[in-house]
């Protein structure tokens, strides 16, 4: 007698399964179809990082300190800077990034003297899949004048 | 239209004429099922899980398929040292010939078969316990622990099955006193409650109970053991994936992997086929009959109900599939020793008084 | 025919064969490669090959920073960062005396207990999937998927969060943050109950789990094993009760535990930890005070020369995070205690005389990961 409830309840549970099943079958799918959608990227993604545009316009805001060069953990950026010929200080003259050691950790930014807009920022790029390892060896500084033109 | 019908079914004509159909028809049916049933599989396990499933190939991933099939005959068929290279061949063409014997005595329409066998039903169990031969070769010769492991179990899951399925099919026989499908079709017209679904419980032709009133825990153990039978989950320990890597198959690559996979869709369609003439009516139509004056139309008509029945008990295997997580074998064991036999011999002997009973009055 | 240079098998009289489970297999989730000693379908002996992923982190702790080695916790354990990181960097406050705000306590409560109930949500679905139910690991996902949204809005990263930092956070938690999480936590309970009634009830699931895998507490006692696999064996031991940290004394939670010490048992303590877990979470955010998220932190920071530790409870167990300083900018030493290595350790002695496909059963109740077994 115990085991014909127990075949019973077990195969009521069976249908039950199968009734949670059915109804998900007829609900909307949740997926997002990637190349063609795309999510919203949150504000504080940590993409790759860039040096902070200029609000005022001209050279980036990096004084070539080399803290976030010392701060990385995964010794991925490479600071090189100039004296400036108009003032004191120095300017970056060369900022490469290894985006292929880089962790995304943050360290760098949070390292960085540079007050009130740090002068490096994570980008919201995700989309960098590539075949070679061209992309992962990237010229900052080139970017930031790429992106200086792009924006006059 | 109906000329050439008429010729066509004269003998010897149509002999040979069924038999050239019949070669033809069921390749590529058999290659069509296969091919498309994965991709139903696919949407529906898609669709349960609230993801699209394949839709990059072709409007709805319609193409996906071919697509597949040419993935599948690109790639390289290798033998892996030490098999043994004939079994290992021969497995995959062992694996697609039972369910291909099986489909020449299931009647899709009224004349829609290609051997109208007397023991059509005694031939479609003997070839359907053929396939588990081919597994186990296949699963012998490949020369993988995995593969060998997968074979013992298929071997001992499908012996433990098959009883419990010919003893409820025997019920099922007592009723229609035949073993002739299309016959037992015939025997079911006139509506859903002629189906011996139905019929069994209450027959209402005669006016009296029917012959087993258990008839529905029959039809469920009929799709449980084919379930089994065909290595369906949730009782798919032949290629439980997360246990034994791919089971039997785990060395075929190619197209030899391939058709295991057209077998075991070949086999789902010949289960479905099976429960739907044996309970569900075959090809009669759901309220009253097909009038015979429509002649070919009318087959075809029927040819229809009985492909939205037997599509439907398919779309019930994906389901099942999709829900449930894999039964160990021991239970597997257990399940159909200690409840499904002693079970389906309770319905026997019922079945046996009940037929009696109508005589005694 | 070339002839075959086949493998000697040993003692033909022996009827044993050797399988190796792993390490690319299906079922071990990773790189665990088990030797396995097979009698038909019986094991004999199952021997764990763990270091296929080894990474060096306690060494590579010697080599950097004190901050420098934040971003490493988080991937030791990927599905539970961030309690990796709370460990970590609850061992450099406790040795540098740093006051952390009670804001950042509570959302580093907050953020924990969503990551335990993510990490969870990964390993019941992989477990089932492993079972052969393939659904349920989706259904978790898309839970899993609103409980990382919500994280990623935080601190820009959806799995090696590293959102802690000594004396507090990388940043403060938004609006948006808080009603998501007050908006989860129902929804969450919902879900929980069509996963009880398409899962946990199931007839086939539990007669695949149901006394398999008997571990008892005392085994557990002899491996060291610990969270929801010591629980399953009905010993009530948990961190965040038995050496509360943070600010987990504030809540009123209670630790599942099942005496029974089967797969079952550990699979209901996971469950029933979820739910305990949204408990925590809507008393937080319901009690979250204002106030700063940074306390006073050295900029250089440099620990006092001596040993100190500090453990946490993350998703699969007890965490212990022991340096050694020697008053210089790098770690002299770093060890992790993870809890998945141990909880491995019970898998030669508790296997035994199991059959294949309930050692698959039982490896998933041992929810391991496999990059903390190896570090
Ligand atoms: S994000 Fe981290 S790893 Fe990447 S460059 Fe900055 S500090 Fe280095
Ligand atoms: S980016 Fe900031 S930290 Fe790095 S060198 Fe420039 S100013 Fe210094």
């Amino acid at each position: 007698m115990k085991t014909f409830w127990e075949v019973l309840l077990g195969l009521k549970s069976l249908f039950t399964g199968l009734s949670i099943t059915i109804r998900e079958f007829f609900k909307p799918t949740i997926t997002t179809h990637y190349p063609r959608q795309t999510e919203t990227i949150p504000a504080r993604f940590r993409g790759h990082i860039q040096l902070t545009q200029n609000p005022d316009g001209g050279a980036s805001l990096c004084i070539a300190c080399k803290s976030c060069e010392r701060a990385c953990p995964s010794a991925c950026i490479i600071v090189e800077g100039v004296k400036k010929t108009d003032g004191p200080g120095k300017t970056v003259s060369e900022f490469r990034l290894d985006f292929g050691t880089c962790s995304l950790c943050g360290l760098c930014i949070e390292a960085c003297p540079v007050k009130p807009v740090k002068a490096i920022e994570f980008t919201k790029r995700y989309n960098l899949a590539s075949t070679t390892n061209d992309y992962a060896d990237m010229d900052l500084v080139q970017r930031y004048k790429d992106l200086q033109a792009k924006k006059s | 239209m109906s000329a050439i019908f008429d010729y066509l079914t004269q003998e010897p004509v149509w002999f040979y004429v069924r038999l050239v159909l019949f070669l033809v028809g069921t390749l590529a049916f058999v290659g069509a099922n296969a091919a498309y049933l994965v991709w139903v599989e696919r949407k529906g396990a898609g669709r349960f899980q609230r993801r699209p499933g394949p839709d990059e190939a072709g409007p709805w991933g319609l193409l996906q398929p071919p697509a597949d099939g040419i993935k599948l005959m690109a790639k390289q068929v290798m033998t892996p040292p030490g098999a043994d290279a004939l079994l290992f061949r021969l497995a995959p063409a062992l694996v697609l010939m039972p369910p291909m014997m099986c489909l020449a005595v299931i009647p899709f329409g009224d004349k829609l078969l290609a051997c109208d066998l007397n023991i059509g039903l005694l031939l479609v169990f003997a070839f359907g316990s053929i396939n588990v031969m081919a597994l186990m070769l296949g699963g012998w010769a490949s020369r993988n622990k995995y593969a060998i492991i997968s074979a013992a179990r298929v071997v001992s899951q499908n012996v433990a099955y098959e009883i419990p399925m010919l003893l409820v099919v025997i019920t099922l026989l007592m009723i229609t006193g035949t073993m002739n499908l299309n016959e037992i079709i015939h025997q079911q017209a006139g509506g859903f409650w002629q189906w011996n679904i139905v019929r069994g419980i209450w027959d209402f032709q005669a006016g009296h109970i029917g012959g087993n009133i258990l008839v529905p825990v029959t039809f469920l153990i009929f799709y449980t053991c084919m379930l089994a039978e065909t290595n369906r989950a949730p009782f798919d320990m032949a290629e439980a994936e997360s246990e034994l890597v791919a089971g039997a198959f785990t060395e075929y690559a190619g197209m030899g992997f391939g058709v295991f996979f057209m077998a075991e869709y070949a086999n789902i369609v010949v289960g479905c086929a099976l429960a739907t003439l044996l309970f569900l009516g075959g090809w009669q139509s759901p309220i009253g009959t097909v009038p015979a004056e429509w002649g070919w139309w009318g087959t075809l008509l029927g040819t229809g109900f009985f492909f939205a029945k037997m599509y439907f008990l398919i779309f019930c295997v994906v389901w099942i599939r999709w829900t449930f997580p894999r039964t160990q074998f021991y239970n597997l064991l257990n399940l159909s020793w200690k409840i499904l036999i002693p079970v389906s011999l309770v319905t026997l002997l019922l079945t046996a008084g009940l037929l009696k009973l109508p005589n005694l009055f | 025919m070339k002839a075959l240079n086949l493998i000697p098998v040993g003692d033909p009289a022996d009827e044993t064969f050797t399988l190796n489970l792993g390490p690319q297999h299906p079922a071990t989730h990773g790189v665990l490669r088990v030797k396995l000693v097979m009698d038909g379908e019986y094991i004999t002996s199952a021997q764990p090959v763990i270091g296929y992923i080894h990474r060096m982190h306690e060494k590579m702790g010697e080599n950097r920073t004190w901050a420098q080695y934040l971003p490493n916790t988080s991937r030791v354990d990927y599905l539970s960062a961030m309690t990796y990181t709370h460990a970590f960097v609850g061992v450099v406050e406790r040795a540098l005396k740093i006051e952390v705000p009670q804001r950042a306590e509570y959302i580093r409560v907050i953020t924990s207990e969503l990551n335990r109930i993510a990490s969870h949500l990964v390993g019941w679905g992989a477990w089932v999937m492993d079972l052969g139910g393939f659904t349920p690991i989706l259904y978790a996902f898309d839970d899993r998927e609103k409980i990382l949204d919500l994280l990623e809005g935080i601190c820009g990263s959806r799995l090696t969060f590293c959102y802690y930092r000594f004396g507090g956070l990388c940043n403060d938690v938004d609006e948006a943050f808080v009603s998501g999480t007050k908006a989860f936590v129902p929804y969450m309970r919902e879900r929980m109950k069509m996963y009880k009634r398409l899962v946990t009830d199931n007839i086939i699931l539990r007669k695949r789990l149901e006394g398999i895998g008997p571990v008892s507490a005392e085994m557990c006692r002899r491996y060291g094993a610990c969270g929801p696999v010591l629980r399953g064996s009905g010993v009530a031991y948990d961190v965040r009760k038995a050496e509360p940290y943070s600010v987990y004394k504030d809540f009123d939670f209670d630790i599942p535990h099942y005496p029974q010490g089967d797969s079952m048992a550990r699979y209901l303590v996971r469950m029933d930890e979820i739910e305990q877990s949204l408990r925590i979470i809507e008393q937080a955010i319901a009690k979250l005070p204002d106030g700063p998220t940074m306390g006073k932190a050295p900029r250089i920071v440099k620990l006092p020369v001596g040993d100190f530790c500090y453990a946490t409870e993350c998703a699969r167990g007890r965490l212990l995070v022991r340096v050694t300083s020697d008053g210089k900018e790098n770690p002299y030493r770093v060890r992790l205690r993870t809890p998945c290595f141990t909880n491995l350790s019970l898998f030669e002695e508790a296997s035994k005389g199991m059959l294949l496909a309930d050692a698959i059963a039982f490896m998933g109740s041992l929810d391991l990961v496999i990059p903390d077994i190896d570090r």
